[in-house]
């Protein structure tokens, strides 16, 4: 974060950014619990092929339909393949995709909505009129049409999900410039002989970080959500790759004859993302906010 | 009162260019099909000549922009393409399905809010307490729960372990019989016929779904209900009213909660946008015959027109549920019509 | 004093609040008596607890805030263990509170009619049927002219100083014995303001009530007030007759206070306190002028036509001047000052700097322009003019790292030596502005605009934020700055007691256009234009001192 804050004269900034980050965790128990839940995310969705004790693709018949026990702690599903250790390595898929996806639609959505919110004018117009035709889609549907019209792939998943995210970054970039344009910063900066390009990249834009990393961070959660519901629907993924909605999808069908751990465990993991991204918003503010540090 | 009137107007006619715009997103969604979309809308089973009789009848011969129109004007007939899974015109599968989802979609959405509303004020007044606490924990686990994982959850409790819901399959069991259509809203339907027995049915099959809907958007209102809630009491307004000696009745309904529903009601259309959305995941997983299914079964046999009709007619349904908000806002706030008289 | 029955009366009061960072004692052993009839005026700088003092007897105490000792008695009504619905029995009708923002401070979509009936059918004053006879009536009563019409209106339809008329309709409505007003001219223009408070001094005369001021203005207090409590730090430092404060005030404190207000008669230097009053530095005033103002024009695109900003507007600096430039809100002063520091590009108009015209010159490429260095400015608001991810240091350094060949070690020496001159301590130039106090971050403002060494500093309210005693130091800080570096000054304010201190020569504007110009002296001992005398007239009025007088004479 230091270095978005222009010719840093303070030699110690970087120190005290760290001990400001763990300033905010020891402070705040919850914020702690998000990012050592996002620890245990992020190690899973790195070591987790290596670490999981089967194949999460080879089935076995013989094996089929068995609740979790000492050898297969989430059970097996229709095909005998191990629910854990499909659970566990389908976390890179899950998080690959809604990473990838709230990157693009965060670096696209910055760059529009920065210019909006900074020129306006018939630019701004014209972003208007587009964001609002994508909001006025209903966005998980308005992502059915798009991979059902572009095709049935991961990538596309991607795209999807990053395009009806894009207003949302754009529109709240656009709020945070606009307000900050003719802000008493901002023409101190121009005094000082910044050009309007400078004005917004160094001195504007930073300042609306944080509320875009609160964004970021409730956007992975909807991402992941998002991607796991399309390929709920058969949308995206396909079997017999692991990945936790189609997991939920599959394990649909066996919950009405009681067989619950196929659909549960993948759900749960579901869950438990969304849930660390969502916690990890409000922790993330306080970070990167710096009148919160004293 | 007349700029008022001036500003519903307006709202109207601002929705013009986002229908305009719906359609030529759609549009361009049939046309961004990859390869040749006449062999996709023919469908997996269609022959040589099958398919250059759609390339025809969907004009691709034609220019981009004369496609355009030939399609703004289908869209404007009604004309949205045939099903190739149940032969039948896409609109008129539309037409029969919608009122499963809508009934589902606004009990949901009746449910969620008066859940949601009471609950974000009681946590906004009593702030710390235990409501407030439940109203947190509610918030973050409804947002972070998929749907179609409570659905599943659901089922298993209600339905395998403790066995009081009916199976999760469709509108009505089928011990019953299916109410004389009027609205084609079986509980009103059935309550117009008498048929209270049919009624209780209905609720019973209802029941699963709208509670999996309206938990996933209550998270978002009770938030939201909340936030502003706290804003409005923090406000120099309400120290006035205080300073007043109002009761605090008086403070927290008509000085508080008349301001903060405008915030409220601005997410509606947010809520809106994720019921419709979740809505069709919950309609698989209760095999709920609406539209959202529909669009399902069609996407699984690559039946693209009716794809493309199913997301159309949401934007459509969408677009005019935001301009019921937006006209709602604008009676309610004295300063709408200020602005732009 | 305490012969009369009082009506209030506070005895060691005592509130403290709970915050992150542990109980702070706002209000530290607080007595004081209003008696019948009696304005009495609590002056104190921020945090000195006079509004904490209000609400606690209002029991209005914001979250976290609890009277943890002393007694506070009306009437006979002990107020601290009054019940809650006795409490709200009291407030309205016989403790009304009045409040600043006043915009703010009523509910933006209820009719004000309605929240004038909300409280008189509260108190019982009005049924249902005379509701909105009663709170015409009311309405009425502060002198609201076409009151039926307002009574359908919503605050956002209202002028600031109307919306303030609304809210003492309300708090009058049911003829309550003691009024509160806190702060309540702030934010208001000046002839406003004077309207306010000969309004409030009126109605409490003729209803014979009793009122509490709060302000921070010793002035108004003065002028308003028949006997005034000086606060400071949660702690009653003196309490007396106006004249007596101003006169003979026995509290160093107070003697600041009193010393720092600005006033006819007096010099930048006798804000301060008698120690720190060095001799006046002479400044050089050369004859040629810096800035010439030729015929400037801003016109904006209104929906009804074009709004003249800025409507032909002519005037010169010399090098080392400073002129003044005055008015009430809507003037037209901002306008002009963001054109002349070239951020904002007139309509029609030259603006000669040296002989040369900058108008020609679009704001967008001015910041590459040579001349930019020259012309700087210092911002009405320190904290909103700061990037809040930046330290001192870095905010002082930007204009040097853009615009001054130093390299790195000699900008952080010439850092240093700014922060230096304007008497900040090197140690805070690591912090970032949330942790300066609000004389700091002057401070820091105006070391940024003098880093370039500019040739001409625009001045824009700069001190309009700070406590008056700040604003003293401020001020004499401006004052031996510009006689150190020779810089000309635009002194941008709305307070002509404030630039008279500063200036040589005061420009008057309204609605876009200069009504008069002259010497400052001049302007203020006899006025030509009616609304200069006006002006004049609405600033709070302190009695003269007679030890002043004595000082002039010597």
């Amino acid at each position: 974060m230091s270095d978005a804050t222009s010719n840093s004269l303070h030699v110690k900034s970087n120190d005290s950014a760290l001990a400001h980050v763990a300033y905010v965790l020891k402070s705040n128990p919850i914020t702690m619990l998000a990012f050592s839940m996002f620890a245990v995310l992020i190690v899973a969705a790195v070591f987790g092929p290596s670490l999981v004790p089967y194949d999460p693709l080879t089935s076995n018949a013989a094996n089929a339909l068995q609740p979790p026990s000492l050898a297969h702690w989430f059970g097996t599903d229709n095909l005998g393949r191990d629910v854990f250790s499909r659970v566990v390595v389908a976390t890179r898929l899950d998080l690959a995709i809604s990473v990838a996806a709230v990157a693009l639609s965060f670096a696209i959505g910055s760059v529009l909505g920065s210019i909006a919110g900074y020129w306006g004018g018939w630019i701004d117009a014209v972003l208007n009129r587009l964001f609002d035709t994508i909001m006025a889609f209903p966005l998980f549907v308005l992502a059915m049409g798009i991979v059902a019209a572009l095709g049935n792939t991961v990538e596309n998943i991607v795209y999807a999900t990053a395009v009806i995210n894009i207003p949302f970054y754009a529109r709240l970039v656009r709020a945070e410039v606009n307000i900050r344009r003719e802000s008493g910063f901002a023409l101190a900066a121009k005094l000082s002989g910044n050009s309007d390009i400078r004005v917004l990249a160094l001195h504007i834009f930073p300042n609306a970080l944080p509320p875009m990393m609160v964004q970021v961070s409730l956007n992975l959660g909807w991402a992941i959500l998002n991607a796991a519901g399309l390929s709920f629907i058969g949308l995206g993924v396909r079997p017999p790759t692991a990945e936790w909605g189609i997991m939920v999808a599959e394990g649909a069908n066996f919950i009405v004859s009681g067989e619950w751990w196929l659909a549960f465990f993948p759900g749960f993991a579901l869950m438990f993302a969304v849930f660390t991204f969502n916690l990890m918003g409000d922790g993330l503010r306080d970070i990167v906010d710096p009148r919160q540090r004293t | 009162m007349s700029g008022r009137l001036a500003t519903v107007g307006y709202r109207i006619a601002h929705a013009i260019p986002v229908i305009l715009g719906v359609v030529v997103v759609s549009f361009l969604l049939t046309r961004a099909l990859p390869g040749d979309p006449a062999v996709y809308f023919a469908g997996p089973a269609a022959d040589e000549a099958s398919i250059a009789q759609i390339r025809t009848a969907l004009g691709l011969d034609k220019s981009l922009p004369e496609q355009f129109f030939v399609y703004a004007g289908d869209v404007l007939s009604g004309d949205l393409g045939q099903s190739i899974s149940t032969g039948q015109p896409v609109l008129s599968d539309l037409a029969n399905r919608l009122p499963a989802s809508l009934e589902l979609t606004l009990t949901a959405l009746l449910l969620s809010c008066a859940i949601a509303i009471p609950l974000g004020v009681l946590a906004a007044t009593r702030p710390g307490t235990t409501v407030d606490h439940l109203c947190r924990v509610l918030v973050t686990a409804g947002v972070s729960l998929p749907t179609f994982f409570t659905g599943v959850v659901l089922i298993y409790v209600f339905y395998y372990l403790l066995g009081i819901a009916p199976s999760p399959l469709g509108r009505l069991d089928f011990i019953y019989i299916e109410p004389d259509h009027v609205t084609g809203f079986y509980l009103i339907d059935a309550a117009i016929a008498g048929d209270w027995e049919t009624w209780i049915g209905a609720v019973k099959q209802l029941i699963l779904p709208a509670i999996t809907l309206a938990l996933f958007t209550l998270a978002p209102l009770a938030r939201m209900t909340r936030a502003a809630m706290l804003s409005a009491l923090s406000s120099d307004y309400i120290r006035t009213a205080r300073a007043a000696g109002l009761t605090e009745n008086k403070v927290l309904f008509t000085y508080a909660f008349r301001n903060a529903l405008l915030p409220v009601i601005t997410t509606l259309g947010m809520v809106f946008s994720f019921t419709l959305g979740a809505n069709v995941l919950v309609e698989k997983v209760f095999a709920w015959p609406g539209i959202g299914s529909y669009a399902v079964e069609a996407l699984v046999v690559s039946d693209y027109a009716a794809v493309q009709g199913f997301v159309l007619a949401m934007a459509l349904l969408f677009v005019a549920l935001n301009l019921i908000i937006d006209i709602a806002y604008t009676l309610i706030d004295p300063r709408i019509g200020f602005e732009t008289r | 004093m305490g012969k009369q029955m009082s009506l209030l009366s506070l005895r060691d009061l005592k509130v403290d609040f709970e915050t992150r960072k542990g109980t702070v004692n706002a209000v530290r052993g607080v007595s004081l008596e209003v008696g019948k009839g009696e304005i009495v005026g609590i002056v104190g700088e921020s945090g000195s607890g006079k509004s904490v003092t209000s609400y606690a007897l209002m029991r209005l105490l914001d979250k976290g805030g609890t009277i943890s000792g002393g007694d506070l008695a009306y009437g006979g009504i002990d107020l601290k263990s009054a019940k809650e619905s006795t409490m709200r029995d009291l407030r309205g009708r016989e403790i009304s509170m009045i409040f600043q923002n006043p915009r703010a401070a009523l509910n933006p979509i209820r009719k004000v009619g309605h929240q004038i009936e909300d409280v008189l059918r509260r108190h019982a004053k009005a049924t249902r049927a005379n509701a909105r006879a009663e709170a015409i009536k009311a309405l009425k009563a502060v002198r609201i002219n076409d009151a039926e019409n307002r009574y359908e209106a919503y605050p956002f339809e209202l002028s600031g100083g109307m919306c303030q008329r609304i809210v003492i309709a309300i708090a009058l409505a049911c003829d309550p014995k003691l009024l509160i007003a806190d702060e309540p001219t702030t934010g208001l223009d000046i002839t406003t303001q004077k309207a306010v408070m000969d309004l409030i001094a009126d109605l409490i005369v003729e209803r014979g009530m009793s009122a509490m001021v709060i302000t921070h203005d010793l002035g108004l207090a003065a002028q308003y007030c028949s006997r005034i409590v000086v606060m400071k730090d949660g702690e009653v430092v003196e309490a007396g007759s106006a004249r007596k404060l101003f006169s003979s005030p026995e509290h160093p404190y107070t003697q600041k206070l009193v010393d720092a207000t600005p006033r006819a008669g007096v010099s930048v230097r006798e804000l301060l306190l008698p120690e720190l009053r060095t001799p006046m530095p002479l400044t050089q005033i050369v004859e040629t002028p810096l800035l010439e103002v030729r015929d400037l024009y801003k016109t904006y695109k209104g929906k009804s036509g074009p709004v003249h900003a800025v409507n032909g507007l002519s005037f010169a600096i010399k090098k080392g001047q400073s002129v003044g430039l005055v008015g009430e809100s809507g003037c037209g002063k901002s306008t002009t000052s963001s054109m002349l520091v070239r951020l904002l590009d007139s309509t029609k108009g030259e603006i000669l700097f040296k002989g040369e015209d900058l108008a020609a010159i679009p704001a967008k490429q001015f910041a590459r322009d040579p001349r930019r260095a020259s012309i700087q400015m210092v911002f009405q608001d320190a904290t909103d003019s700061f990037n809040p991810r930046h330290t001192a240091r870095q905010i002082i350094g930007e204009p040097l790292a853009r615009l001054s060949p130093l390299n790195r070690s000699a900008r952080k020496a010439r850092i240093d030596e700014l922060a230096d001159l304007v008497g900040l301590p090197v140690a805070l130039l690591d912090r970032f502005p949330h942790q300066l106090s609000g004389g700091q971050k002057a401070r820091v403002g105006i070391a940024r605009a003098i880093a370039l060494e500019p040739e001409f500093l625009v001045l824009d309210e700069p001190t309009a934020a700070l406590d008056v005693s700040i604003q003293a130091i401020v001020l004499n800080l401006l004052v031996d700055l510009r006689a150190k570096l020779g810089i000309s000054y635009l002194f941008v304010s709305h307070d002509l007691n404030v630039v008279r201190l500063l200036c040589d020569e005061v420009i008057v504007m309204k609605a876009g256009e200069i009504v008069e110009s002259g010497p400052a002296e001049q302007i203020m001992s006899s006025p030509d234009h009616p609304y200069t005398r006006t002006l004049l007239e609405a600033a709070p009025h302190p009695p003269v001192l007679s030890s002043q007088a004595a000082k002039a004479a010597e």
